[in-house]
């Protein structure tokens, strides 16, 4: 026993402690974290929805929720389907080319698997709010084509969900991935392509 | 006979004498109360501390029993929020003095934040004080947003939807951020779970704990007064600040009566106007959460509003969310933007009256504009207010040391 103390091993000793006491609260928090992520139960709810398509009149619309996300199936009739060119310049991504926001194979002038059929997410890509459908031409002024209008923060979206410019929301609406299982059913939630 | 009772601990001084022995009571009532001394000058402005003090006894007090009867689910939250209202007894009063309280917290904590930049409170040697504020400030807001799901309705659940989206805008981790945070793929009954558990659990405590800091910290440096000088500087023989006076006998009475004054005040508003126009309680707010669909026009409550004008002011996502999280950040640094010399008010130049006098009409504006909706006139009036409040910070380093500044007095003076 002496007195001299072994400073480099009381720094050591010191670290050491310390070290291993932020290891393991680095690992102790990483189940409390995970907890907060959506739970089995919230992940098989989320499962993919079918979505009867076959009484839908052309330019009629409806609403479906798909893990608890609002999603729109819009049948577009020829009419609105020609508006989609009129405005290619004032919309921030005419092409889809933001990957994010549709699968694959949605990246078309229609930006949907049948021309006919819209599918999207009522969720304004700026804040999430609902987007109202404004289908019919001049129903927001009277030069508008028809499309989507986001009441909150007044974003317009085209009737393919395609974003204008000029407006706080960054991207187009997210089309959610879907298959046609029959002419007259939508499955919602499946990413597999066109059926 | 008595040695022996000292070797057996029993001493004069009884039953305090006891307790004191083994925890400092009246050392520590002595250092907080009856012998800290602060500046006999205090005006109004100085009132809001210790109003703030009794909001946050209301709101813990009124917040247990609503938890009583409250139900923290999707599905029964609302109709339980309407059980408190109709059929708990008084049970409408405790809610009414919750919802209410929430608004007059934010009016008091936002008038003792303009009494700092009054009398330049968050100088040194205040700048913990004026930091630890600030958190208690940022507390308040998630607490209040937290709380504003509870009762479920449209408003509740697009106002979170809304700023729970935010995040999103963080490049890379926001989808991933967004997700952690709702606990699911939309606002759902796991989100209002765990908003629940933030809201009578994790924040208040982490509030109470800031407040303590607050005070102790105030305490150790001493309280700023209207004149911004330093009362220990002129010490009487007793070593007591000739400007002083004890916070308790002297102080404690006088803020009883603003006290008594603010209660009749808030009674007021609790029986007669609870949802204040549809401004403490948004009328949309009386219709259960409808995910199918967002009202018409959405705004969150008005304490929220001057920031959420400035986010919808700028035309693009990740900027809007950026320049308003600055603009609630900003005022912590006001101890380092602020170069003056002096410290109140009554001794500055022309140039921050001018300055604080346009923030605080900016503030106020943007207030006003947060609530209408985002509007071609009202979106230019909030970015020409955002710039004032904006340039209110970022130009004060240079403003505040190029203002002329009238000589400081030694000893505080009485205006009236």
């Amino acid at each position: 026993m002496t007195n001299d103390v072994d400073r480099n091993r009381r720094h050591f000793l010191t670290v050491a402690t310390a070290v291993t006491g932020i290891a393991g609260v680095g690992a102790v928090s990483i189940p409390f974290l995970s907890s907060l992520k959506p739970s089995a139960r919230a992940q098989a709810l989320g499962a993919p929805v079918e979505v009867p398509i076959g009484s839908l009149d052309p330019g009629e619309m409806v609403r479906v929720m798909w893990r608890g996300r609002l999603v729109y199936v819009l049948r577009r009739d020829e009419q609105m389907l020609a508006t989609l060119e009129q405005d290619r310049d004032r919309l921030r991504d005419p092409d889809s080319e933001n990957i994010e926001q549709q699968p694959e194979y949605a990246v078309n002038e229609y930006r949907s698997v049948k021309p006919e059929y819209l599918v999207i997410e009522g969720s304004c890509t700026h804040l999430g709010c609902a987007p109202l459908p404004e289908i019919a031409a001049g129903s927001l002024d009277p030069t508008w084509p028809g499309g989507f209008f986001c009441p909150c923060h007044g974003s317009k979206f085209d009737l393919a969900g395609r974003v204008y410019t000029g407006v706080p929301a960054p991207s187009n609406l997210r089309v959610p991935p879907h298959r046609f299982v029959r002419d007259d059913l939508i499955m919602i939630g499946v990413n597999t392509g066109a059926a | 006979m008595a040695r022996v009772e000292a070797e057996v601990g029993v001493e004069k001084g009884g039953f305090m004498k006891w307790i004191d022995d083994r925890f400092p009571f009246t050392e520590t009532l002595k250092l907080h109360a009856t012998e800290y001394y602060a500046s006999k000058n205090f005006n109004i402005w100085y009132i809001f501390g210790v109003l703030a003090t009794v909001v946050l006894v209301i709101q813990l007090v009124t917040g247990i029993f609503l938890t009583m009867n409250y139900k923290p689910a999707a599905a029964e939250a609302f109709a339980s929020v309407e059980y408190i209202m109709r059929d708990v007894e008084w049970g409408w009063l405790i809610r009414y003095m919750h919802s209410t309280g929430a608004s007059f917290f934010f009016i008091i904590v936002y008038l003792h934040m303009f009494r700092g930049l009054l009398y330049g409170s968050y100088k040194k040697p205040r700048e913990l004080i004026w930091i630890i504020g600030m958190m208690i400030f940022f507390v308040l807001m998630a607490e209040a947003f937290a709380g504003y799901l509870l009762p479920w309705g449209q408003m509740s659940y697009w106002g979170a939807q809304v700023i729970i989206s935010l995040f999103g805008a963080i490049p890379v981790i926001g989808e991933v951020l967004v997700e952690t945070i709702r606990g699911d793929y939309s606002i759902s009954d796991i989100t209002l779970n765990r908003f629940f558990a933030l809201h009578v659990i994790a924040l208040p405590l982490a509030l109470i704990a800031l407040v303590f800091v607050h005070i102790v910290a105030l305490h150790h440096v001493g309280s700023n007064n209207p004149d911004g000088i330093e009362i220990k500087d002129n010490k009487g023989a007793d070593g007591v600040p000739l400007d002083g006076v004890a916070f308790h006998p002297y102080h404690t009475s006088k803020d009883l009566v603003y006290i008594i004054a603010f209660l009749m005040l808030f009674s007021f508003v609790v029986f007669f106007a609870p949802d204040m126009g549809g401004y403490f309680l948004e009328h949309a707010n009386f219709e259960p959460a409808n995910v199918m669909a967002t009202p018409e026009h959405i705004a969150p409550v008005w304490y929220f509003t001057p920031f959420y004008a400035i986010l919808r002011a700028v035309p693009d996502k990740l900027w809007g969310a950026i320049l308003m999280g600055a603009a609630v950040l900003l005022p912590l640094f006001l101890p380092w933007l602020d170069r003056s010399r002096v410290r109140s008010i009554r001794y500055r130049g022309w140039i921050y009256k001018l300055a604080l006098t346009l923030f605080a009409i900016s503030f106020i504006a943007l207030g006003y504009l947060g609530l209408k909706p985002a509007e071609n006139v009202y979106v230019i009036l909030a970015r020409i207010f955002s710039i004032i409040y904006f340039g209110f910070f970022l130009l004060m380093p240079y403003y505040t040391s190029i203002d002329k500044t009238k000589p400081v007095p030694d000893r505080v003076v009485y205006h009236d």
